[in-house]
């Protein structure tokens, strides 16, 4: 007997609905104070279970049973609505990421995503600024002045950045041909090529993009501790904080994803036509997928280690006098490159080579101004101080 | 049953938590009452019925709870949107009565009440005081007690800075700094902590010199500790010096020309950074720093980034002046010839050292008593945080952050 499609697509949603959360709650958070931790000098959270392994469960206890305070003269009703809209989108968008190649259960071919829309990049653009709303509702509806600004922040923030993800993303249309993004990571098998490679600003405007998408370091400004208390979220205690707190952390994997599956050739192992790297096979794609994911992620605690807050003038500016423009040149670019040359995959290997050239010269370049400029400092010194 | 379980848990009763929840409703209502007719008003004034898009001042508390106001301070807001239009500081909410408490207890009393206002460098606090009763007795400090006193000044000014830098890293977003910064600042308060048994409020000195004598053992691991500490102050300035957000949260934020700064009465770090070579390490000499070798730094734009350049500096500088404290250091006396009992004869005295927060003066009014007849203390986080509105005019409120790092406040002093 076999199992009625549904039943797998039932399973997968259950799955989905529940491992997220649990994924967000034990192990990125953990990875994300533990790597903090050791990057900071300090161990982190080592006390609950082996290795602090428990620390999500005790948070997640902790969370639920904690007071639920609504401010007296607060919109009761949008205050309770704005977490539910911060989470259900970010876990709705998770639906259509492929995570591998359709598995063998028995009899039946398994895809191992949700559903395979032939809008997907689309749809997840759309789905995840709906999470927008939760934000901005939140930081209004809780009568709070910095809830609000934090709310009118993420307003300005979340709306410009869109646009040259967007941006970003359509130079990859130009390259996939689909908004499909099971399509994408075929194509980039089929032309054995990641389209980071001739799609490396894209990458660049899109990461950039949705780090600032997820209000994450440097581009935290509507939660900005140090300035805004805690920005949207300060009047938000026990289940509702958590919400926004599982809405944050699944935008930051669906950033993470949608980057893997469009650039990285999500769930394909490195050079996947090259005979002597076939071995690579023998891991299965799915864990080849969530290595990357796990990599993106981390580049975002990194980030938040390192960089200070930018201003939100200075992040209006960046978005709109850089990336933009930048988005769209690169358009331009990768549409030329294509149509310029016969065949879709020769413009864009040329494109992929020379975007790495000039991108570590411009790696190179960076480094030795910042070298000259320290030793210009060090020398205007009135007297230095040896090491 | 209920009622008497309330009463004894000292709660509200239901119709009074009502009441209360009435009175909250009619403020409020009184409130937006008056803002209606405050809106009339102008629109009367101006002749054109109110819009939306009337530019709206909205006043906003920032503080005396706030995460990084540095403690208690508060400071009235009127913004339009984020743009500071006016920045009022509020202070008051860690007043102790400090000067009044020393006129009620005798000189030597007085030493430890110094601890507790910039709780932070708490041994320059004490410098102060002693100085300022030594100063009013004539007392000559021996030289030991001298060399010891820089050292710990220069240790407490660093262990200060560090809680400068990583504070305002923090206030800025960047967060590694400061468990860098406080990784150090630990080593500093054990060495406090050997030396005098406590960590914060060191009460470290005397008048006329200090309690006690070094532990064995304790230059030797001093000298180790600042010999390795400017690679790690390289290390903080490899995070944040060239950094290119840094510098743009930083440059250019809160100009303020040398001349204005002495207008204001601004010292430490802050006139340094504009430009101003006022060091009273170097300006009035007091202790054992006219023969020692270290550079005043000074910067010329007078902003947020050269602050923290003026602030790194002097860090290295006190590492130097440490270093040669620690080598002309000889066995002898610690404490000089102070009578039993203190009963200066009737005079005014002023003396300052330089803080890590810039000019810290006490002034002595004595009655021939043996307690003073007033103390008065010049602080430099009171007076510095005076050109904070003029600072934060016209930047906005993530600036103002910025701002109340860079001038370096610390509550307790402000408000003592």
């Amino acid at each position: 007997m076999t199992l009625p499609p549904a039943f797998w697509t039932y399973l997968k949603v259950v799955l989905l609905v529940a491992l997220v959360p649990a994924i967000v709650g034990f192990v990125v958070v953990l990875a994300e104070r533990r790597l903090m931790g050791f990057m900071q000098a300090r161990l982190g959270p080592n006390r609950v279970g082996p290795q602090g392994t428990l620390q999500g469960l005790a948070d997640l206890l902790k969370l639920v049973t904690k007071e639920d305070i609504t401010p007296s003269r607060a919109e009761k009703a949008v205050h309770s609505l704005a977490p539910v809209l911060a989470v259900i989108p970010a876990l709705t968008a998770l639906s259509v990421i492929p995570f591998g190649p359709p598995v063998r259960v028995g009899r039946t071919v398994v895809p191992l995503w949700v559903a395979d829309v032939n809008i997907g990049l689309l749809f997840l653009l759309a789905i995840t600024s709906i999470g927008v709303y939760g934000i901005i509702l939140g930081g209004w509806s809780s009568n709070n002045k910095y809830s609000l600004l934090g709310g009118l922040r993420s307003a300005a923030q979340l709306v410009s950045y869109e646009v040259p993800m967007g941006l970003a993303l359509v130079s990859v249309l130009l390259m996939t041909r689909s908004l499909s993004l099971v399509q994408s990571v075929r194509r980039q098998e089929a032309m054995h090529l990641w389209f980071v490679f001739p799609g490396l600003l894209a990458f660049f405007i899109y990461f950039v993009a949705g780090v600032a998408e997820t209000n994450r370091n440097p581009f935290d400004l509507p939660e900005a501790e140090s300035e805004l208390v805690s920005g949207f979220n300060t009047e938000y205690s026990g289940v509702k904080f958590a919400f926004f707190f599982l809405g944050e952390y699944t935008a930051m994997i669906i950033i993470s994803c949608v980057a893997v599956t469009v650039f990285f050739g999500g769930w394909l192992p490195p050079f996947p036509n090259v005979k002597a790297l076939e071995f690579l096979w023998q891991v299965p794609p799915a864990l080849w997928f969530l290595a990357k994911v796990a990599a993106f992620l981390f580049a975002y605690i990194w980030f938040r280690s390192t960089f200070p807050r930018y201003r939100f003038d200075q992040l209006m500016a960046l978005g709109w006098k850089w990336l933009i423009p930048l988005a769209l040149t690169n358009i331009l670019l990768v549409a030329f490159a294509i149509l310029l040359t016969p065949g879709w995959t020769t413009g864009l290997v040329w494109l992929g080579w020379t975007l790495g050239v000039l991108f570590v010269l411009a790696y190179l370049a960076a480094k030795l101004r910042q070298k000259l400029a320290r030793r210009e400092r060090l020398a205007a010194e009135p007297h230095p101080v040896e090491g | 049953m209920e009622a008497a379980l309330r009463a004894a848990a000292g709660t509200m009763s239901d119709d009074k938590i009502s009441q209360a929840e009435k009175d909250e409703a009619a403020y409020f209502a009184e409130r937006a009452k008056a803002a209606a007719a405050r809106a009339a008003e102008a629109s009367a004034v101006t002749g054109t019925p109110p819009t939306l898009f009337d530019v709206q001042e909205m006043e906003l508390n920032f503080g005396p709870q706030h995460p990084s106001t540095h403690g208690v301070l508060r400071i009235v807001l009127k913004v339009d949107g984020e743009k500071i239009l006016e920045a009022k500081p509020d202070v008051g909410y860690l007043h102790r009565g400090t000067e009044k408490l020393f006129e009620t207890e005798t000189y030597p009393m007085g030493v430890p009440h110094t601890d507790r206002m910039d709780y932070v460098a708490a041994a320059t606090n004490n410098h102060a005081y002693c100085l300022t009763i030594e100063k009013l007795l004539a007392v000559e400090v021996p030289r030991r007690a001298q060399l010891i006193r820089v050292i710990l000044d220069e240790l407490q000014r660093l262990s200060s800075h560090l809680v400068w830098l990583g504070t305002s890293g923090i206030d800025l977003g960047a967060v590694t700094p400061f468990w860098y910064a406080f990784r150090e600042r630990e080593q500093i308060l054990d060495f406090f902590e050997e030396y005098c048994g406590a960590r914060l409020t060191l009460n470290c000195m005397r008048i006329g010199g200090l309690p006690f004598d070094l532990t064995p053992g304790w230059t030797e691991r001093v000298a180790e500790f600042v010999d390795d500490l400017p690679a790690r102050i390289d290390e903080y300035e490899q995070l944040l010096t060239d950094n290119r957000i840094w510098k743009k949260r930083t440059v250019g934020i809160g100009v303020i020309s040398g001349e204005e700064c002495i207008e204001w009465g601004l010292t430490g770090p802050v006139i340094r950074a504009s430009g101003v070579e006022w060091d009273l390490r170097r300006a009035q000499p007091y202790e054992c720093y006219e023969e020692l070798d270290f550079v005043v730094p000074t910067r010329q734009n007078g902003d947020t980034y050269d602050r923290y350049i003026v602030r790194v500096q002097e860090m290295r500088q006190s590492v130097r002046i440490v270093r040669q404290c620690l080598e002309r250091l000889e066995p002898g006396e610690i404490r000089g010839k102070v009578p039993r009992v203190i009963k200066p004869v009737a005079e005014e005295v002023y003396a300052s050292v330089e803080s890590p927060k810039g000019e810290l003066g006490f002034y002595c009014v004595s009655n021939g008593s043996n307690k003073p007849y007033r103390m008065h203390v010049r602080p430099p986080s009171f007076i510095n945080l005076q050109a904070l509105p003029r600072l934060a005019k016209g930047h906005l409120v993530s600036d103002l952050v910025a701002l109340i790092g860079t001038i370096d406040i610390v509550l307790g002093e402000v408000d003592r």
